[in-house]
């Protein structure tokens, strides 16, 4: 079910094995397919329909059976390590009422899967989730009525059950002897035959993970194992600064190296391929050292960097705009939050393979978009999009927009250079993290007034911030090496991602109850430094600072910081996940704790309108040190329908130690030159020793609610829930993100 | 020519003898499982067993590695048959990415061979030197615990004698 990376080594050998096991999956390539149903009725029809349906509505874009009972699932996301295809195989499984042992995930491929854009925003269930069981359920529908004409039974006499179909009087067939090749090849219907959710027998079932086994014992399974016959190995030198150019390279030394194959120079794109990995990275090693490069360009000061930012044009909107906001209460409160520029920190740089051959390109590649990707890839190249075929591998976790397109355009770049060579490329562990696009930095203002019950009566909250979107999305220019080649490509003008799920603003908007309240979005197009696409985007910011606020009101308020927010809070689904978490962690509202010790809570509803999650946790703050000690953390999700309940605990589990380190540690730092975070000692992330004593993670199901994303809903929770226990502790409120020990102590003034 | 001894077979390497062991595990050898994560020894993602000590196989040369006993996750088990280390890890899905955790198995073979009943303290200390970006560390040190509780109680022998 869950084969290792296969290595196609020819596109004609991928698609005759592709096309052998599937019967019913014609061999055009599938954007073909899709066309099918292009004709103006049936877009319109397809606006009805659930999930990526309504861009893919033929439901052989998503499922097949072949002739032997194996039932092959198309998704257009991709495996980023969050579970996903664990999941989609559960929901196919459970609709199509098969084993999931027998079904085969194909994920994003632009010659084979729908194209469901980027995996991306928590969107893979509602998304693609969606669009599988109703096409499953649609596909056991079929079944049964295929069955109903060969048993001659009406169709309500027939239930499907484990890849066959029963009739009440006892006979049986199953899919296999149904299926004549072309029974998928329709638009899905705008409802389904979904089941009871209390019949479920798959969903909602911690299915082991399908990838573990081979992660576990040294399978071939990330694009980093890909190792094709003839394949080389390139390194890219990359520029000492942001928009260097390169003057002079005598490559004659390098070419003479041991193993070297080729010098790639166009423009200030200079690469190296070798026979040997290591020989390759001697090569780039000689290469660095004698290319001269000139400067174009020098960073702000780091110290005033948030001031620098702050008096960058920006474009307002105002996404909040109710009552009439006041300056006058019993209580008037105003704060000010910092957020610094972060890395995603892949512990595995980026990697990609990509092949030329007889005018075609394929690449291998994690990216998170294979689509967008491959146009983007095509217009680097200037080549037809059909010629480019981008197939999603996994590669090390990204948590957003990290370097994996990037590796991408440089293995494409280098394989145009050297044609009929597999070109396996990995960044440097100094290139990850001195280019990959950062998390932007953002500043954020708060300001509330409290009435003499102690409720809020007005409030008014800024957010600037850069563009949190610098993906690939067709123009090459995102490409980093696209803008280094010799007839470099622009970098598009960025863009704000529009609310409801906002950008830099997602989450800026309280969820809860303010008559009078006005919020605005200070977008700043200009970016010092390389930023785009981090996990939680703008969210991690906009909670850290709400939820921090919340609780510096409630302090003015006298109250506990719980009670404060559930008497501001309507949504019974977000109650639930806060009294949950104030009953699993005994939560006294009285408690009195000793100096150093303390305790915090926080909640959000990601996007304000994904998962909720709720989070209290306890820690120590040394008083010498200022070192933050994590005690015990208790969260509550509620993710709609839990699919893989183990699943939702992992990511959650995850995204608190995640952001647990974003926010105790990490800083992006620069000088005028550049980057000076380039490793893990001048970037340090959270290490065993500073891990939580216990995580225990709740769920509440909502078996009867749609899915709602869950793999970004607790990077705002655990910052706030870290700077209110941190508050709580030491009477010291921060709000300058990373809560470093040399901060707090100094906050603390020892 | 350098004749490495890789989980108890003697694999003859035509390679630079500067070569550190990862370039030469992965691309001459064809073992997946050590992954290259920052070739500083800074992350643990490289991690291999060498007379029984954790080591980082992106920085170690070949050339002072003849006649030593090196093991990497490949010599624990396969998917039909893991080792006790691997067992508890599937058993506790202690993963997401996954891309950190053979050098943590790695890791936490060398400490259990050591060590037959590490205290949670001890476990966290040890295991100081590998990084894991997706946040998995609480699985990790829960199936580090039942690999540990399992191994004791089979009384399966940590580890085969040196070959």
């Amino acid at each position: 079910m869950n084969a290792p990376v296969q290595l196609p080594l020819s596109r004609r050998l991928f698609l005759a094995t592709g096309g052998a096991v599937v019967v019913s999956f014609a061999l055009a390539p599938r954007d073909a397919l899709a066309q099918d149903a292009g004709n103006a009725g049936a877009q319109t029809a397809a606006q009805q329909l659930p999930g990526s349906l309504k861009t893919s509505p033929m439901l052989d874009s998503w499922i097949a059976i072949d002739g032997s009972g194996r039932v092959t699932v198309f998704t257009g996301k991709a495996e980023l390590g969050q579970g996903i295809k664990t999941a989609l195989i559960q929901c196919a499984a459970e609709e199509l009422d098969v084993d999931p042992e027998i079904i085969t995930l194909v994920t994003a491929d632009t010659e084979r899967t729908p194209n469901e854009g980027y995996t991306a925003g928590s969107h893979s269930m509602q998304d693609s989730g969606t669009a599988i069981l109703n096409a499953a359920a649609q596909a056991r529908g079929i079944m049964i009525d295929l069955a109903a004409t060969l048993l001659n039974l009406p169709a309500n006499q027939l239930e499907a059950k484990s890849g066959a179909v029963l009739a009440n009087d006892g006979r049986s067939v199953s899919y296999k002897d149904l299926v004549t090749g072309q029974d998928f090849h329709r638009p899905a219907q705008p409802t389904s035959p979904l089941k009871d959710p209390r019949a479920f027998t798959v969903i909602g079932r911690s299915m082991p993970r399908v990838d573990i086994p081979g992660k576990m014992t040294g399978a071939p399974m990330y694009v980093q194992d890909i190792r094709p016959d003839g394949m080389l190995h390139a390194r890219v030198v990359r520029p000492p600064n942001y928009g260097a150019k390169l003057t002079q390279v005598d490559t004659g030394a390098v070419e003479k190296m041991p193993g070297v194959v080729k010098v790639v120079r166009d423009g200030s794109f200079l690469a190296v391929a070798a026979q040997g990995e290591f020989q390759a990275i001697q090569a780039l090693h000689t290469l660095s050292a004698i290319a001269q490069w000139q400067q174009t360009n020098t960073l702000p000061d780091p110290a005033t960097i948030y001031q620098t930012i702050r008096t960058l044009p920006s474009s307002d909107t105002t996404i909040l705009n109710q009552g009439t906001l006041t300056s006058q209460g019993a209580h008037v409160l105003n704060a000010t939050y910092h957020r610094p520029y972060q890395s995603h920190g892949s512990i595995g740089p980026s990697c990609a393979v990509a092949l030329y051959d007889a005018g075609k390109m394929t690449v291998w590649t994690h990216t998170q978009g294979v689509y967008p990707l491959r146009n983007s890839l095509a217009d680097m190249l200037h080549m037809p999009q059909a010629q480019v075929h981008c197939i999603h591998v996994e590669g090390s976790g990204c948590y957003g927009h990290n370097a994996a397109d990037d590796v991408a355009a440089d293995a494409a770049l280098i394989a145009r250079a050297i044609p009929g060579r597999p070109i396996r490329v990995q960044w440097m562990r100094e290139d990850e993290h001195g280019w990959e696009p950062y998390g932007p930095l953002m500043i954020s203002q708060a300001a509330a007034t409290l009435d003499q019950s102690g409720t809020i009566a007005s409030w008014q909250y800024d957010v600037w911030s850069n563009t949190h979107n610098m993906r690939p999305a067709g123009p090459a220019g995102n490409l980093l090496a696209a803008r280094y080649v010799a007839d470099p490509f622009p970098e598009p003008a960025p863009q704000p991602i529009p609310q409801p799920e906002g950008g830099g603003d997602r989450n800026g908007i309280p969820l809860y109850q303010v008559p009078n309240a006005r919020v605005v979005s200070h977008f700043i197009p200009g970016m010092p430094l390389r930023v785009s696409a981090m996990r939680g985007l703008g969210a991690y910011h906009n909670i850290f600072s709400i939820e921090s606020f919340m609780d510096e009101l409630a302090n003015a308020a006298k109250a506990d910081p719980i009670e404060f927010r559930l008497r501001h809070l309507q949504d019974p689904r977000a109650r639930d996940v806060i009294v949950k978490v104030r009953d699993e962690f005994g939560w006294n509202a009285n408690a009195k704790f000793p100096r150093g010790h303390g305790r915090g809570f926080a909640f959000a509803r990601y996007k304000n309108l994904a998962a909720y999650c709720a989070m209290a946790l306890e820690l120590d703050v040394e008083h010498e040190t200022g070192n933050v000690t994590l005690g015990r953390v208790v969260a509550a999700v509620d993710s709609g329908l839990a699919v893989n309940p183990d699943g939702i605990r992992n990511q959650i589990e995850g995204a608190i130690v995640q952001s647990a380190s974003w926010s105790l540690y990490e800083e992006v730092t620069f000088d005028s030159d550049g980057i000076t975070s380039r490793d893990w000692s001048s970037y340090p992330i959270l290490r065993f020793p500073a891990m939580p004593t216990s995580i225990d993670v709740h769920i509440i199901d909502r078996p009867n609610e749609r899915f709602l994303g869950t793999g970004e809903a607790a990077q705002g929770p655990t910052s706030a829930a870290i700077a209110n226990a941190v508050f709580s502790a030491t009477g010291e409120r921060l709000r300058e993100l990373p809560l470093n020990a040399r901060r707090i102590k100094a906050a603390i003034g020892v | 020519m350098i004749v490495l001894n890789i989980n108890g077979n003697p694999e003859q390497v035509d390679a630079d003898p500067r070569t550190p062991l990862l370039y030469v595990l992965r691309n001459d050898l064809k073992l997946n499982a050590a992954k290259f994560g920052c070739g500083l020894g800074q992350c643990g993602a490289c991690t291999v067993l060498v007379d029984h000590e954790p080591v980082f196989s992106c920085l170690l040369p070949i050339s002072v590695l003849e006649g030593r006993y090196i093991r990497t996750v490949e010599g624990l088990g396969s998917a039909d048959k893991p080792g006790p280390v691997q067992r508890a890890f599937i058993e506790e899905q202690a993963a997401q990415c996954g891309y950190c955790i053979a050098g943590m198995m790695m890791r936490a073979q060398g400490l259990l061979e050591h060590n037959a009943a590490p205290t949670d303290a001890q476990i966290r200390d040890y295991m100081a030197p590998n990084l894991c970006r997706c946040g998995t560390q609480m699985r990790i040190l829960r199936a580090v615990r039942r690999a540990a509780k399992a191994m004791t109680a089979s009384l399966e022998p940590v580890h085969e004698a040196s070959k």
